[in-house]
């Protein structure tokens, strides 16, 4: 058996561990990253013309997914704040944009931004007080916000219309665009999954991600260096709670139903599955795992009919084995194994 | 003032249950930074174990001790043969491993015994027990007492031998106890094991209060969760303590604060917590965490 | 009769980095040998290579029998003692708690009464400290704890890294005095890395000059402690 100083120096030498919490700071996304996105949106706008309704609902819940999960990581893998509780802000974010719709007839379109926004605000206060609570204090205060959603929503029926929810007609798509009602979702979904990564990727290559990057890996050293770590860790929270609002909004225009229980711990618990499937601190990461989340447990459902979730976990398992830093971590490493090959640099 | 006794009692007896659970949680994070979250769902499982044995005739103490026995070697070897691949992979990355269980245990449970709701026998005889005019449920009070004499025994355990020793140590100090020749993955497998023994005491000791089912444990390892965060989750002893704490705490709620009734009271008592810990982060009886420049 | 300890070629790499190259030293039965070198220079490695915590190549022979690749746990087991940079304490636990610990690979557990009395005699004040945490010694007091817990193991052969370290040079020669005696009562063989070339050299038998992993020059004691280079370069004068 091999001591954990030489295995530990080892890895972190290769540069695959960085830190045992989390994945090694990496802001910029890689040429592989860059191309496969690319790729990715073009295969995406062919996409709805050739699949079934159903079919293209889950993929307009993978762009939404992806976006709560780009919030989420924003907040895990950069800023290395762990949450339990992300299913509470995406449920602030459906049920805004339910009660704005349902109760006070506001067009569908302002509904996506003001969930952001009020979500925003949210996250940014339950950050404050969550600045003194470390690691998993923090994963407990959010777990305890994450199980008093459902509640609370059900407390306030006659906004939120108790545990019967509020059923929403789906939007149809504007300026006479020949498109059915999933297609305009599913373009729409895209649309701000777009908007919001690149937002994202700006944030984050930039000052901010370093700065929030720092304070993750040593934040003592990032409050040495000048860095506001309060109000970095504060604002970290609200924009991954916007991020998460927004796509809490989406999927309640794309479901067009909004109920108290499905915002409940699974959910915030599915989230952070996401994040660390997809790869922590990636920009590619939230796609990665937005598919997993999405249609892994319909395979587990077709494999066995009796006990699907034990087919989910042992998928979960098999794949933390095959890819400890989720598959944009393994993309990454299969990228420099195979240019370093091409270059024939491989140190002897 | 007996309401109020009689309310305490039964939430030390629940908060044992809690106690003990949190001391499992905070045993494998000891040793390895990671909160297990599979340790619920494992004793619901060895419970399960338990409750078809007798439903095979043997004798609820026999059952008793085959179960603990399963669920230690059961511990051992999800650690070794499980955890084990994923040691130095980041810690959420064995999160979410310990996450998969969790899901694995409930639907297979589900699957072998189904979802229906069974009842599950206490060891202690049914007749209430009288102090003065105060009437004490018999199970509150055997169960407080396997609780206590569990704890104790882990307490000796840990305390005077030297294999508890070598644990402690593996646990602080991982390449140290190497140089002393302490085998420190067979400390972590313990650790797992013992933990695992541990959670299916807790789970026999709560299935006659809450009925068997495959998710009767997910809301007690939130309150278990929750008593570790309170005691400080570097602390065995203030896990215990925060256990008692947050049973206590929880019947009280439920019982003087009238607004609370049943359906917020795991709210409230997270609150309370939470509010606890902004004014002391790092729990009650923890340590605060010396962070490395 | 062949030495106690002998590396042949060997290496020890972290990661794509290889630290050692190529060395060669021993330590004989009863004997004290240093390995004297900068900061940097891979005396660490060197230990943890004999105690099988880094990857290595080459040979290692402990009491003529291959030991490379063996567990650290194992090495234990065959009366490799190792006091490791930074002095490895259970900071959490108490001193004598620290002390039991070292005994634990032992395979007689009957006299560690006896031994512990013993090592109390060469460390009085860890008798003074021993319900204390590990953690609140000095650094003194935590060398010597780390010194006392190899030494209860009764090893054939004591690895110590730089036990002068940042200790008051009083303090220094007085753990240097117990390893003396202890090398002389006991029959333990030792082999110390050490920056603090002077009080080596005159506590060592053999020495050997260890730069950027390779082993530049050794001998005796007394000859390597002559030479110029060394003087000029390890001793200041
Ligand atoms: N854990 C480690 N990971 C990577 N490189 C290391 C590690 N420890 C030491 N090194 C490198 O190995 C070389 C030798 O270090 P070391 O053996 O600690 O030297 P010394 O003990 O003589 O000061 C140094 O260049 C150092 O940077
Ligand atoms: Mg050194």
């Amino acid at each position: 058996m091999n001591s954990e100083i030489s295995e530990t120096v080892e890895a972190a030498s290769a540069g695959e561990v960085a830190a045992r919490v989390s994945a090694p700071p990496r802001v910029t996304p890689r040429a592989w990253e860059v191309a496969g996105l690319l790729a990715l949106i073009a295969g995406a706008c062919l996409l709805p013309f050739e699949l079934s309704g159903f079919r293209l609902f889950q993929f307009t819940q993978v762009f939404v997914y992806a976006i709560a999960l780009l919030g989420l990581n924003i907040l895990t893998g950069y800023n290395g704040q762990i949450s339990l509780g992300h299913g509470a802000f995406y449920g602030i974010g459906a049920y805004t944009a339910a009660i704005m719709i349902d109760r006070w007839g506001v067009p569908y379109g302002w509904t996506v931004p003001v969930a952001g926004v009020l979500c925003l605000v949210v996250g940014f206060l339950f950050g404050l007080p969550a600045l003194r609570l470390e690691g998993l204090y923090l994963a407990l205060a959010t777990f305890a916000l994450a199980l008093s959603v459902p509640q609370i929503l059900k407390h306030f029926d006659g906004w939120t219309g108790g545990s019967q929810g509020i059923v929403l007609s789906r939007p149809a798509a504007p300026l006479g665009l020949p498109l059915t009602a999933d297609q305009w979702l599913y373009f729409l979904s895209l649309g701000v999954l777009l908007v919001l990564f690149m937002l994202g990727w700006n944030l984050l290559r930039g000052r901010t991600g370093r700065a929030l990057v720092a304070i993750r890996d040593n934040p003592i050293a990032a409050e040495a260096m000048g860095v506001n770590a309060a109000l970095y860790k504060s604002l970290a929270f609200g924009v991954s709670a916007a991020y998460t609002g927004v796509a809490g909004a989406l999927s309640a225009l794309a479901i067009a139903f909004v109920a108290p229980d499905t915002f409940n711990v699974f959910l915030s618990i599915t989230f952070l599955v996401g994040i660390v499937i997809g790869g922590l601190a990636s920009i590619s990461g939230p796609i990665f795992g937005a598919l997993f989340i999405q249609f892994v447990p319909n395979y587990a459902q077709d494999i066995s009919k009796a006990a699907p979730w034990a087919i989910y976990g042992i998928f979960l398992i098999v794949f933390m084995y095959v890819m400890p830093y989720g598959v944009s971590g393994f993309l990454r490493l299969a990228w420099r194994r195979l240019t370093r090959a091409t270059a024939g640099t491989r140190p002897k | 003032m007996e309401i109020f006794l009689q309310q305490v009692v039964s939430g030390l007896a629940t908060g044992g249950i809690y106690g003990s659970l949190a001391l499992s949680l905070v045993m494998i994070y000891q040793a390895t930074d990671v909160v297990n979250f599979a340790q619920g769902e494992m004793a619901m499982f060895s419970t399960y174990l338990a409750w078809s044995l007798m439903n095979h005739g043997l004798s609820y103490w026999l059952a008793f001790a085959l179960t603990v026995t399963v669920a230690f070697v059961g511990g051992l070897a999800i650690q070794r043969l499980i955890m084990r691949p994923v040691e130095n992979a980041p810690i959420l990355t064995i999160v979410i491993v310990t996450l998969g269980l969790l899901v694995i245990f409930n639907s297979v449970a589900g699957w072998i015994y189904s979802y229906i709701i069974q009842p599950f026998p206490s060891p202690f005889p049914t007749t209430a027990i009288r102090v003065g005019s105060v009437v004490f449920g018999p199970h509150d009070l055997g169960a407080i007492g396997v609780t206590l004499v569990l704890l104790i025994l882990l307490y000796a355990f840990f305390r005077f031998t030297s294999l508890g020793l070598a644990m402690r140590a593996a646990a602080q100090n991982p390449a140290s106890s190497r140089l002393v020749g302490i085998r420190v993955g067979w400390m972590l497998a313990l650790g797992w094991g013992l933990a695992a023994l541990v959670g299916a005491v807790a789970g026999m000791m709560v299935a006659p209060v809450i009925f068997l089912e495959p998710n009767m444990m997910s809301g007690i390892l939130i309150y278990a969760f929750a008593s570790a965060t309170l005691g400080g989750f570097t602390s065995p002893g203030g896990a215990v303590l925060g256990g008692f704490l947050v049973g206590v705490i929880e019947n009280l709620a439920g019982t003087y604060i009238s607004f609370i009734g049943t359906d917020l009271k795991l709210t409230v008592a997270l609150v309370l917590i939470i509010l606890v810990l902004l004014v002391k982060p790092s729990g009650l009886f923890g340590r605060a965490v010396v962070r490395r420049v | 009769m062949p030495p106690l300890l002998e590396a042949l070629g060997l290496e020890a790499r972290y990661g794509w980095t290889k630290v050692l190259h190529d060395l060669r030293f021993s330590v004989e039965e009863g004997g004290i040998t240093t390995i004297l070198g900068a900061n940097g220079a891979g005396k660490t490695t060197t230990l943890r290579a004999v105690c099988g915590m880094v990857k290595t190549a080459g040979e290692i022979r402990f009491d003529g029998r291959r030991i490379d690749g063996k567990a650290t746990e194992d090495l234990v087991r065959l009366g490799i003692a190792h006091a490791p940079e930074g002095r490895g304490t259970f900071v959490g636990l108490t001193v004598e708690e620290n002390l039991r610990l070292g005994a634990y690979a032992r395979k007689t557990k009957a006299s560690i009464a006896d031994d512990l009395d013993r090592i109390y005699q060469y460390f009085p004040v860890l008798l003074e400290r021993r319900r204390q945490l590990g953690g609140t010694l000095s650094g003194g007091e935590q060398q010597m704890l780390a010194i006392a817990r190899a030494l209860i193991l009764r090893p054939r052969l004591l690895l110590l890294d730089e036990p002068s370290l940042g200790l008051a040079p009083l303090v220094v020669r007085e753990i240097f005095r117990i390893v003396r005696t202890i090398n002389k009562e006991q029959g333990v063989s030792v082999l110390l890395v050490e920056q603090n070339a002077s009080m080596a050299l005159r506590l060592a038998d053999h020495a050997y000059l260890l730069e950027t992993g390779r082993v530049v020059m050794s001998g005796p004691s007394t000859e390597v402690g002559k030479d110029d280079s060394v003087r000029r370069a390890y001793l200041g004068y």
